[in-house]
């Protein structure tokens, strides 16, 4: 018996208890405050990432009343295309200032964005518009969701293959702040980049036509065609904004990393943290999944300090589930 | 070839099963799961974790728990005809997953439907994370391989597939009757009550949130069962074998090919798609059987973009070709050709349900 008892506290799992022990230890000591602001720092570049493909999302439910599974793969498609950018056809060029990457990449987000807003032009005109035609159940269109998420994915692998790809980089000292907190000089980019498009969406949404058309489609669809508007093209718009901010958000990621990583996988894998910022956010509201996206990036962030980088995802998916106990609708949803 | 077509068949009783247990979920009931993969997992290591040997530390296995029933129970299986402790196995899996499920439906299944896609969905990340890094749980990244043979004694390890083929049939069969009693029963009207509309069903006073935490509890189990078999089968299982794709993705290709909502279709639409998935594999050797001016540009094609990533692909072209332009799936070609054959009696699985 002591035996086993000893086996117990000498295994992997029981250091790793202790290590977590140490760590509560030294917070509540003050000694570690500064890499906990850093990492709540980080988790808001995470999270301004996530603002993106988790506004997509919620955009498109707002008009169509279905989650879009396939906006991870066409995060990833997004990548993709500005590598292929970046590689063949754009000249290479030092890196810009404090950056990692050079100017060529500033011409390679646009190009991307508009790449990705075509794919999902195309999938809604092929796809989702004849599975409505047909009349089929939101979930039945949702699950043509899925399978285009795997195509999408396929095509990428065909194109591509599978090994894990980089973008031209340099490497790059990080940027001292107040307070202790260094960050990565790229994390300021994505986070200026992710701002700059969420003002403009917001601008778009409140300021132009076809923006009050989406707000009046999300809010009433029959009431918003009885008022004249064509909601066909209100729909092909709304698709158009999903790619170009899942175009971004795609290339973003891809420079987010200090090592530049690019696999098949990049946008599948971060569909829980995205539904997760989407739905604590409350489901529809583009604001909502803006407000839930930080607050996922920051507790994924955060978490690191006491659980496993890898356990990301299951961090995001934790704080949805408690957010929705309390909260059902999300933080900014209607009560329905 | 008989070798072949043996383990072919064993794959598609055990896909029948998670089939079986998501149309349950989403056929009858209309509960969204995109994570079956997760169950998969609970069911497949669960099941492995009771039966296989305590670990060998010199041998860098550091995992704690061993359940070893496949040698405690040796000797009342001397006794008994049977190994005891595979039924033991699927029961720890099935309770389980069960337990897990319960959890996860009483939180989620009140919320509406896409909440609970994307619940399962996280379940499913979260076990694979759990198997993944907890090394003395799982053995991490190197997975558990050394799983025993169901009826070791009984078969010679070259003879293990064809005995396996019949008990994975027979589970199905079990589990197959046991689904078309239930969804035949008055409980099985409320579910497809509940999936076609759920305030109608409310109205007239049924509960129903507690029949779809039964339906996600019952298919739950029937998937942690399904991945009990995929374990002894493999006989080796890893964190890697339970992705999305394999785990959850080509699962929902079979249901919506073979006809969700039907008691017949899913079984042939669990053949059709391992068979196409399965098969393609060959697609190199059957293009050398071409004329080479024929075949040779085609596989100088495959090679160049990947055979795997091609397949890839065309899974999921091809849920989405059938969901346009054939929602029922292969069924109604089913019912035809039953009609066609002698003594054929109409259409007797074509209405819905």
């Amino acid at each position: 018996m002591p035996a086993a008892i000893l086996r117990v506290l000498a295994s992997p799992a029981a250091r790793r208890v202790g290590r977590a022990a140490q760590l509560v230890m030294a917070v509540a000591f003050g000694a570690a405050a500064a890499s906990q602001v850093e990492l709540a720092v980080n988790g808001v570049f995470l999270g301004s990432i996530l603002a993106l493909g988790a506004i997509g999302i919620t955009l498109i439910y707002g008009v169509l009343r279905f989650a879009n599974i396939a906006q991870g793969d066409m995060m990833t498609f997004g990548a993709y295309l500005a590598f292929f950018l970046l590689v063949s056809v754009l000249p290479e060029q030092a890196g810009l200032g404090p950056f990692t990457f050079g100017f060529p990449l500033l011409v390679a987000i646009p190009i991307s964005m508009a790449g990705v807003a075509a794919l999902a032009v195309g999938m809604e005109i092929l796809v989702f518009r004849r599975l409505r035609l047909r009349r089929a159940n939101l979930v039945t269109i949702e699950i043509a969701s899925l399978g285009l998420a795997i195509a999408v994915r396929g095509v990428v692998q065909m194109i591509w293959d599978t090994p894990v790809r980089y973008y031209p980089h340099e490497g790059r000292e990080h940027i001292s702040l107040p307070a202790g907190v260094s960050v990565a000089p790229n994390h300021l980019f994505v986070a200026g980049a992710a701002l700059l498009l969420a003002i403009g969406l917001h601008l778009l949404l409140t300021r132009t036509k076809p923006g009050k058309a989406m707000r009046a489609t999300s809010d009433n669809p029959d009431l918003a065609r009885a008022s004249g508007i064509d909601t066909d093209r209100v729909l092909l718009w709304t698709w158009a904004i999903g790619g170009l901010l899942a175009g971004a958000a795609g290339v973003l990621l891809v420079i987010f990393n200090a090592t530049s990583q690019l696999k098949p996988t990049i946008g599948f894998q971060l569909l829980v943290p995205l539904f997760a910022a989407v739905i604590v956010g409350g489901i529809g509201n583009p604001y909502g999944a803006f407000l839930g996206a930080m607050l996922i990036g920051v507790s994924m962030e955060v978490s690191t300090a006491w659980a496993l980088p890898t356990y990301k995802p299951a961090i995001a998916f934790l704080v949805m589930v408690l957010v929705l106990l309390f909260r059902p609708s999300g933080l900014l949803g209607a009560r329905d | 070839m008989l070798e072949y077509l043996t383990a072919f068949l064993i794959l598609v009783g055990v896909y029948s099963v998670f089939t079986l247990g998501l149309n349950l979920h989403w056929g009858y009931t209309g509960l969204f799961n995109i994570g079956v993969a997760g169950f998969f997992a609970l069911g497949a290591y669960t099941a492995s974790l009771v039966a296989i040997r305590p670990p060998l530390p010199d041998q860098g296995e550091d995992y704690l728990y061993a359940g070893d029933l496949a040698n405690r129970l040796d000797a009342v299986s001397a006794i008994a005809p049977f190994d005891l402790w595979f039924p033991v196995a699927l029961l720890a899996a099935s309770l389980v997953a069960g337990m897990v499920a319960v959890a996860v439906g009483a939180i989620t299944i009140r919320l509406r439907g896409d909440y609970l896609a994307i619940a399962t969905l996280g379940i499913a990340e979260s076990v694979r994370l759990v198997f993944l890094n907890e090394s003395w749980l799982s053995n991490g990244s190197r997975g558990i391989y050394t799983i025993p043979r169901v009826l070791g004694e009984l078969a010679s390890p070259q003879d293990y597939d064809r005995v396996y083929l019949f008990i994975v049939l027979a589970v199905f069969a079990a589990l197959f009757l046991l689904v078309r009693t239930l969804v035949r029963s008055p409980w099985g009207r409320v579910l497809r009550a509940i999936r076609e509309d759920e305030v109608t069903a409310r109205a007239c006073g049924k509960d129903v949130f507690r029949f779809k935490l039964q339906a996600f509890v019952l298919g739950a189990v029937i998937m942690a069962i399904g991945g009990a078999l995929y374990a002894f089968n493999i006989r080796a299982i890893s964190p890697i074998a339970f992705t999305p794709l394999l785990g959850t993705f080509i699962i929902w290709a079979m249901l919506v090919v073979g006809g969700s909502g039907r008691l017949y279709g899913p079984i042939a639409g669990a053949f059709v798609v391992w068979a196409i998935w399965s098969g393609s594999q060959f697609t190199p050797n059957a293009l050398a059987l071409l004329p080479d001016a024929l075949g040779d540009p085609v596989l100088a094609a495959l090679e160049g973009v990947g055979l795997a990533n091609v397949r890839y692909f065309a899974i999921g072209a091809l849920v989405v070709l059938v969901l346009l332009y054939a929602p029922a799936g292969i069924t109604p070609a089913l019912d035809r050709l039953r009609r066609r054959l002698p003594g054929g009696r109409g259409p007797g699985d074509a209405r819905p349900g």
